[in-house]
């Protein structure tokens, strides 16, 4: 399975709040989340992002709350991948169990820079930046995960 | 090697006479946690599965807390569906609305959470239970579906910090500051998927609302869990709120932990978490002029009677400065009596503060107190990130109880020691 699509840049500790603020919990429906996807982080996220782009941040991404609604308004915002130096250790765990694929790679992180056109194969978990034609491994989605 | 506390908890979970950092295990559970916020999204996932029962009504606990009193149609739709499941399951702790508290205030308080248990709860801050010497985390909502189903979860054994706290803190230093020191020195990811363990002599002065607040911002530092030692005092408050039986785990001699830091209580002083990130900690020495708009006193870190207490001794007497909101939360209804009972809430009513019925509403910004652009709040709550409280332009101080009261008093950020207290 391979992904492909254009970077959002975000820098540490990207908390769950900015991803998807409480104010908007009063709705579980994917969609709905996917309206104010990075919000409060980045307000043209939602009206730029396009089906199959990827997320790079740097370290300790989706740290905060246990909101499930994290990884499902990122997902269902059409996002096909998060690259991160490190993520908080409850939504890697969320991110699993509801399908968004995400890679622990800090060498991507620093490589690839907002707008990079970049490609995935989660097969063999490397990580291609088409625009800077460089290549980074990462960690290969075993096939039960895919 | 010699296993942790918490390695020792897991372990007996996983029917192993062994683990090890990094392994993968299956762990019977003692208790499934979930609130209104992520239960819905949890019962919603058990459908799909298409699992028509749960593993033990008794071993589950509901609690509508974050946005209940409903705030508006979808919070009640929400809680409707909460209140629907719990019906239909006959699950013995759900807590309506004049039976609740804020979940990890009112757990402990009912005895549902003793030493040696293991707890999941979809909510971050299930790390509170810690400090009964149980091992609890934060998971989402499809791990606490996974959890009502089978009784199970799985976990990586985590590797772990040992904090040993030693000596006593000195006025005006609460459980808040300690831990606020904390996530200062090592930064909000410094316990990344490790056990925060505390241990040392200190320990023994800390009261047992300190020791909750401390396991309940483990998560702030990015922890799994947090956990303290069952000394006499964890002991008495279980007997006193549990029938459940409890079991003492200790680390081992030569348990492997990834860093030793001590901490000499003594030498702490009141902290304060700059906006945003709890990280950004300074000691109030060092805080400078910082005028405020809004001071908030509850929530599940510092809504429990200790907190009251404290606000109350410094708000006796005094008048909330003109022009400020003040809004105290009582983190459960018992919690609430007893204020009213020892006084309290007449103290923060005639200083000219509001008193709310217990809700997680402010601190996420859910309701209750919601900030507009270029407003500071100093919040006795657990997270200052951008625009948890409200607008992306506000700003949140965290501070302990003692400094949120003195500053509700003098309209900007301040030790109770400038009161001449």
């Amino acid at each position: 399975m391979k992904a492909s699509g254009r970077v959002f840049k975000y820098g540490d500790n990207v908390d769950t709040d900015v991803i998807i603020p409480a104010r908007y919990l009063n709705s579980s429906d994917p969609a709905e989340l996917a309206k104010h996807c990075m919000e409060d982080i980045d307000k043209d996220f939602v009206g730029k992002v396009q089906k199959g782009d990827i997320i790079v941040a740097d370290k300790n991404f989706g740290c905060g709350s246990s909101r499930e609604h994290a990884p499902i308004a990122i997902k269902a915002a059409g996002v096909s991948c998060v690259i991160a130096e490190t993520f908080a250790r409850i939504f890697y765990r969320n991110a699993i169990n509801i399908g968004l694929p995400i890679i622990e790679c800090p060498e991507a992180s620093k490589g690839i820079e907002a707008g990079d056109q970049v490609e995935i194969d989660f097969d063999s978990g490397i990580i291609y930046n088409k625009t800077k034609n460089t290549q980074f491994q990462g960690q290969a989605f075993p096939e039960f995960m895919q | 090697m010699g296993m942790t506390m918490t390695q020792k908890i897991l372990a007996a979970h996983a029917g192993l006479a062994e683990v090890k950092a990094g392994q993968l295990i299956e762990a019977n559970l003692d208790l499934v946690l979930g609130n209104d916020i992520t239960s819905p999204v949890a019962i919603h996932e058990m459908e799909k599965m298409k699992v028509q029962t749960v593993f033990d009504k008794d071993k589950i606990a509901l609690v509508p807390d974050h946005f209940v009193p409903n705030k508006d149609i979808k919070s009640a739709e929400h809680c409707q569906c909460v209140r629907q499941f719990a019906k239909k399951n006959e699950i013995t702790n759900y807590f309506e609305v004049g039976e609740m508290g804020i979940e990890h205030a009112l757990l402990p308080e009912k005895g549902l959470v003793v030493a040696g248990d293991v707890v999941i709860g979809a909510d971050s801050h299930t790390c509170t239970y810690g400090a009964l010497g149980a091992f609890s985390t934060g998971v989402g909502s499809t791990d606490m579906a996974a959890g009502m189903a089978t009784g199970k979860a799985w976990f990586k054994v985590p590797s772990a910090i040992k904090f040993v706290l030693t000596g006593k803190p000195a006025k005006w230093v609460s459980g808040k500051d300690i831990i606020l020191h904390i996530i200062g020195m090592i930064g909000v990811d410094g316990a990344l998927y490790k056990s925060m363990e505390f241990t040392g002599d200190g320990i023994a002065n800390l009261s047992m609302d300190d020791r909750f607040t401390i396991a309940n911002m483990a998560i702030e530092a990015g922890g799994k869990n947090g956990i303290f030692p069952v000394d006499e005092l964890a002991k008495e408050y279980m007997k006193e709120h549990s029938v459940k039986e409890f079991k003492v785990y200790e680390a081992d001699e030569d348990a492997e932990y990834e860093q030793v830091i001590t901490i000499d209580l003594a030498s702490l002083k009141p902290t304060v978490a700059f906006p945003h990130l709890p990280e950004n900690t300074h000691t109030i020495d060092e805080v400078g002029d910082i005028a405020i708009d809004q001071v908030v006193i509850g929530s599940c870190t510092n809504g429990r009677i200790d907190d009251l207490r404290v606000a109350a001794k410094i708000l006796e007497g005094r008048k909330v400065k003109k022009g400020l909101r003040v809004i105290i939360i009582p983190a459960t209804q018992k919690i609430y009596l007893q204020a009213m009972e020892e006084g309290l809430i007449k103290t923060f009513i005639e200083a000219g503060a509001v008193v709310s019925t217990p809700t997680c509403g402010p601190c996420l910004g859910g309701y209750m107190g919601i900030l507009a652009a270029g407003e500071r709040c100093v919040s006795t709550t657990n997270r200052n990130f951008v625009g948890r409280m409200g607008h992306i332009d506000s700003e949140i101080y965290l501070a302990s109880p003692a400094v949120a009261a003195a500053s509700a008093v003098t309209g900007k950020i301040s030790c109770p020691c400038e009161l001449g207290l």
